[in-house]
């Protein structure tokens, strides 16, 4: 497929559905009191627009503004075909830049027979897409949009029978292509879709005991007969994303609306003791203070008075009495001396297979390593923001929140107003990750826009969001091995230790960095805790276990812990593989051949072939890659700059990936560049090539980002890594020269007609660190144990 | 009253703001554009960029009253109704992902290969650095822009993101 000419033909076809909307939106709020009816009436369009889709039709009078859940089972609230034959899908789920969107709306227009041109997806907004949750776990394609298939799949199956009464066929005789049924004997005897049922609803009800099982009647297509999956669709949203016309949630824009800044805390769990308005009272623009306990914010008319403001008060704070958490540089030390606290409940409590301790008492060789990883921030590229409409009684929320749901529930809460009174519309931003799922903009904007009357927009500052965002949690992980005197693995021993006590990074009343300055605590802190790696390795003696570390501040602090892109996967995997490694070298093994041998080891494969999906990785991985076997570490060059090759495995959920990293070394400067990488990866059915390369792409880029520069800095009292200077990220020349994704399907029967598309928003991300190190380690001979693997951590290194 | 002329997309826009506003929030605010968006306030990421006499600068420090020259946006960069070779590179090689900071890299691209049609590898790199993208779409960015530069030049890219191979082997 041309992706050139095809994005070029539709520059302007970005949602016009969701434009259309956005701008009833925007009119409604304009219209306030009584005329919001009169606008209705005025607009025969928009009212048709809006009416059509259940969910919003309720809503005619201004007073009593309500948006109650659109019904999941009813089709009505997941597709509207209108007049012209177009098609608007409605999806509980947000895009966070992977493409979801796009490949949701490949597998609908599959299944309903449209085509990808007729068709428009709108997402993530509370009051017209159903629950489905939103964003999170890279499940977007793997569950939800399976579930789009079975709706569409329904859809097209009530079309057909609406077709053969009008068209005196049985349905069998009847052939459906781009929304037009003909006879199949008689082709010139059509009717469309849009005739069919265009602007009508189809008042059909749907059955599943949740909204992940809804279902209609209807079976759907044997993958082999999908016409649109596994095309490289160009997605419909990049051309108005570079011409400029997009409208993000930082565009939108209100009458009346005033602009806050938060002001913080300058010391983790600081008291507000005194504010001082007298030093911003006069200054231009200015409206209001809005304080309670520690949370504090200015609201002004204009946006850079708003920063200004904040930047000018003086304000009092008492530290706390004792220290928050030890300083960065102490971190590791801190966590290894704390109690041993292993959880208790379900999968994070850890697992044991034979007797690893006996084990490693008669192994041959026993080799010991502790890894470190900090914690590591999200670092949007735009700060949080958010903007709440509270007009008519109601509150209106635009975000780019990735789960817009849990926002809505929590802002209820956290407001005591009902559900119904609230609504949130997601609208795309800086990339999730994570990070939205706790969205704290999106709680301020709302609380600020009830205290002032009016539409609030909030905007976190670049200090702001880099010290305060959600983190991922730091991990110190020690790991022991042992070897029989052939050279084969008998135990392997995790402990990890795991900073994120009281994980808070999600939208809870009682949770979000607001309600905690406020003083609100959930009655138990979270117990914290992760799994540990995930590998499909068959050692006979092998125990996983974590213990969930407390720094003294849980609440109030700027380490609270969130979901960061592939939670936990990166740092366990980093110990993990790199370990595995350190093993291969024991045994004088090509580090291929070894991980191949632990995967061959096992006889029996499991319901999603992860053992032959993995193998199978691994191969395609060093075939692409040219991998020629021999030990690590290689002959080590004489010159300034030295090379290697390292090489990571690990699966998330029913993913496979294998990652090979090539690396160049400067022994003068301490420079690590990652030359060339290689990913053979596994999600199953492959709905869009080049989105999953693109996602792969960044995955893996992210990853080189987060293993050599990001780190969260902080002394006895805040962070202070705050910015791009001090908290570094990837830039572009420091990005790879070659980047090669291998889509692989070792699927045992690839060919099977209901191939599963697995998820890829996050897996390949997980093997980045340990095949960067493990690829130091062979150009150099010197293991690395401590991420970010900054310049002059590895001159340190180089030289002892 | 502060009267400021700013000169914007071809078009002359007199406005009563603070002279020390940065132009950032004039062009997202007053103006209602949405190409420069925020992303840092301190010249750090280039999320903000924007073209002011052909070069790319950081809007987000930049005071109105200093911002004299010929002011160019993403939304002004299509000349007579065609997207600017940049911009059709950029959609070939579906660089974004989300998108956010693609503001920033497009001008800078433009503006890169206005001064230099046919840049190295390198230079590319090293013209392209102080532009943050943390979806890390760098290696389609840097193809779109070889693809631009052989557009510009009547060269042929025949495999996407192909280009995208050693510097020191390039040959152009
Ligand atoms: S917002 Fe201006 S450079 Fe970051
Ligand atoms: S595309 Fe998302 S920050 Fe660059």
């Amino acid at each position: 497929m041309n992706t050139r000419n095809e994005a070029r033909r539709r520059p302007d076809a970005n949602r016009v559905e969701d434009r259309v909307a956005k701008s009833v939106e925007q009119a409604l709020g304009r219209w306030g009191g009584a005329s919001r009816r009169d606008f209705l009436k005025a607009s025969g369009l928009f009212v048709f627009g809006l009416t059509t889709v259940g969910a919003a039709a309720g809503r005619q009078g201004s007073e009593d503004a309500s948006w109650p859940d659109p019904d999941f089972l009813q089709l009505d609230s997941w597709l509207v075909v209108h007049e012209d034959g177009r098609v608007t899908f409605y999806v509980g789920k947000t895009d966070g830049g992977q493409g979801v969107g796009t490949a949701t709306q490949q597998m609908m227009c599959d299944e309903l027979d449209v085509a990808f041109d007729q068709a428009t997806v709108v997402m993530g907004r509370t009051d017209r897409t159903v629950d489905q949750g939103g964003s999170g776990g890279s499940d977007a394609i793997e569950r939800d949009a399976m579930v789009g298939r079975r709706i569409a799949a329904e859809g097209r199956r009530v079309l057909l029978e609406m077709a053969s009464e009008r068209l005196d066929a049985p349905v069998e005789e009847l052939a459906v292509r781009d929304g037009v049924v003909s006879l199949r004997r008689d082709p010139s005897r059509t009717v469309t879709y849009g005739e069919l049922i265009g602007g009508r609803r189809f008042d059909v009800a749907l059955t599943g005991a949740n909204v992940n099982q809804t279902t209609g009647v209807a079976s759907v297509k044997p993958v082999q007969d999908l016409k649109l999956v596994g095309q490289s669709i160009p997605r419909y949203d990049i051309p108005a994303k570079v011409d400029g016309s997009f409208e993000w949630a930082v565009d939108v824009r209100l009458p009346g609306m005033v602009h806050a800044r938060n002001v913080r805390p300058p010391f983790a769990g600081a008291t507000l003791t005194d504010v001082d308005e007298s030093s911003v009272r006069d200054l231009p623009g200015f409206l209001r203070l809005v304080r309670k306990g520690n949370y504090l914010a200015v609201v002004c008319e204009r946006e850079e008075q708003a920063i200004e403001a904040a930047e000018r008060l003086v304000t009092t704070w008492d530290k706390p009495t004792a220290a928050p958490f030890p300083a960065s540089d102490d971190l590791f030390d801190f966590m290894r001396s704390a109690e041993w606290a292993p959880p208790t409940d379900g999968r994070m409590a850890g697992e044991t297979h034979g007797d690893p301790d006996g084990a490693l008492a008669n192994a041959a060789t026993v080799v010991e390593a502790g890894y470190d990883v900090p914690f590591q921030g999200h670092t949007a590229i735009g700060p949080a923001h958010a903007l709440a409409d509270p007009s008519d009684g109601q509150l209106t929320i635009y975000t780019n929140d990735m789960k817009p749901y849990s926002h809505r529930t929590g802002i209820a809460e956290f407001l005591g107003m009902p559900p119904e009174k609230v609504r949130v519309i997601w609208m795309e931003g800086p990339q999730l990750y994570g990070r939205t799922a706790a969205d704290d903009a999106g709680f301020e904007a709302a609380y600020l826009a009830r205290e002032m009357g009016r539409p609030v927009r909030v905007q976190w500052m670049r200090h702001e969001e880099t010290a305060w965002d959600t983190k991922g949690p730091a991990f110190a992980i020690d790991m022991r091995g042992g070897l029989d005197r052939d050279g084969n693995v008998v135990a392997l021993d995790y402990r990890g230790r795991i900073a994120n006590y009281a994980h808070v990074g999600y939208n809870q009343a009682r949770t979000v960095l607001i309600a905690q300055l406020m003083g609100l605590r959930p009655e138990r802190p979270s117990p914290g805790g992760a799994r540990g790696p995930d590998d499909m390795y068959h050692v006979p003696n092998r125990r996983e276990e974590t213990s969930a570390v407390r720094l003294p501040l849980a609440f109030e602090t700027p380490l609270r812990t969130g979901n960061l892109r592939d939670p936990n996967g990166p740092q366990t995997t980093f110990a993990n593989e790199s370990f595995v490694d350190e093993l291969a070298v024991a045994a004088g093994a090509d580090p291929v051949e070894f991980r191949l041998r632990l995967l061959r080891a096992a006889t029996e494969d499991d319901e999603a072939f992860r053992r032959a999906r993995s193998i199978a990785v691994v191969e395609a991985a060093a075939e692409a890659y040219g991998w020629d076997a021999r030990p690590s570490p290689g002959p080590v060059g004489s010159g300034s700059v030295l090379t290697g090759r390292g090489i990571a495995y690990a699966y998330r959920q029913r993913t496979t990936v294998a990652v090979i990293a090539d690396v160049e070394v400067n022994r003068d400067t301490g420079r690590v560049w990652v030359r060339r990488m290689v990913c053979a990866h596994d999600c199953g059915l492959v709905i869009n090539p080049d989105g999953l390369e693109n996602t792969v792409q960044g995955n893996l880029l992210h990853g080189i980002s987060r293993t050599l520069y990001e780190e969260v800095r902080f002394d006895g009292e805040k962070v202070t890594s705050v910015d791009w200077r001090s908290h570094p990220t990837l830039t572009h020349r420091d990005s790879p020269e070659q980047i090669e994704v291998v889509v692989v399907n070792g699927d045992p029967n690839p060919d099977r007609p209901d191939l599963r598309p697995y998820g890829a928003g996050e897996p390949s991300h997980r093997p980045v660190p340990a095949a960067i190190a493990n690829a130091i380690h062979d150009a150099t001979g010197v293991r690395m144990r401590r991420l970010p693997l900054r310049p002059e951590r590895v001159l340190e290194a180089l030289a002892e | 009253m502060n009267e400021i002329t700013l000169r914007v997309n071809g078009e002359t826009h007199s406005l009563d703001v603070d002279p020390s506003t940065p132009l950032l929030y004039v062009l997202r605010n007053d103006l209602g554009l949405r190409g420069p968006r925020f992303g840092c306030g301190v010249a750090q990421c280039g999320t903000c960029t924007v073209l002011m006499d052909g070069r790319a600068v950081r809007s987000c420090i930049l005071p109105v009253s200093r911002s004299t020259g010929e002011i160019r946006t993403l939304e002004g960069l299509p000349e007579d109704g065609e997207l600017h070779p940049v911009q059709q590179a950029w959609i070939a090689e579906q660089a974004p992902q989300c998108g956010f900071c693609q503001n920033g890299q497009i001008l800078t691209a433009a503006a890169l290969l206005d001064s230099n049609p046919n840049p190295t590898d390198e230079e590319i790199r090293d013209g392209m650095d102080r532009v943050l993208c943390r979806c890390m779409t760098y290696y389609r960015i840097q193809a779109a822009v070889r693809r631009t530069a052989n557009a510009m030049a009547g060269r042929e890219t025949d495999e996407r993101g192909a280009a995208a191979v050693s510097g020191r082997e390039d040959d152009r």
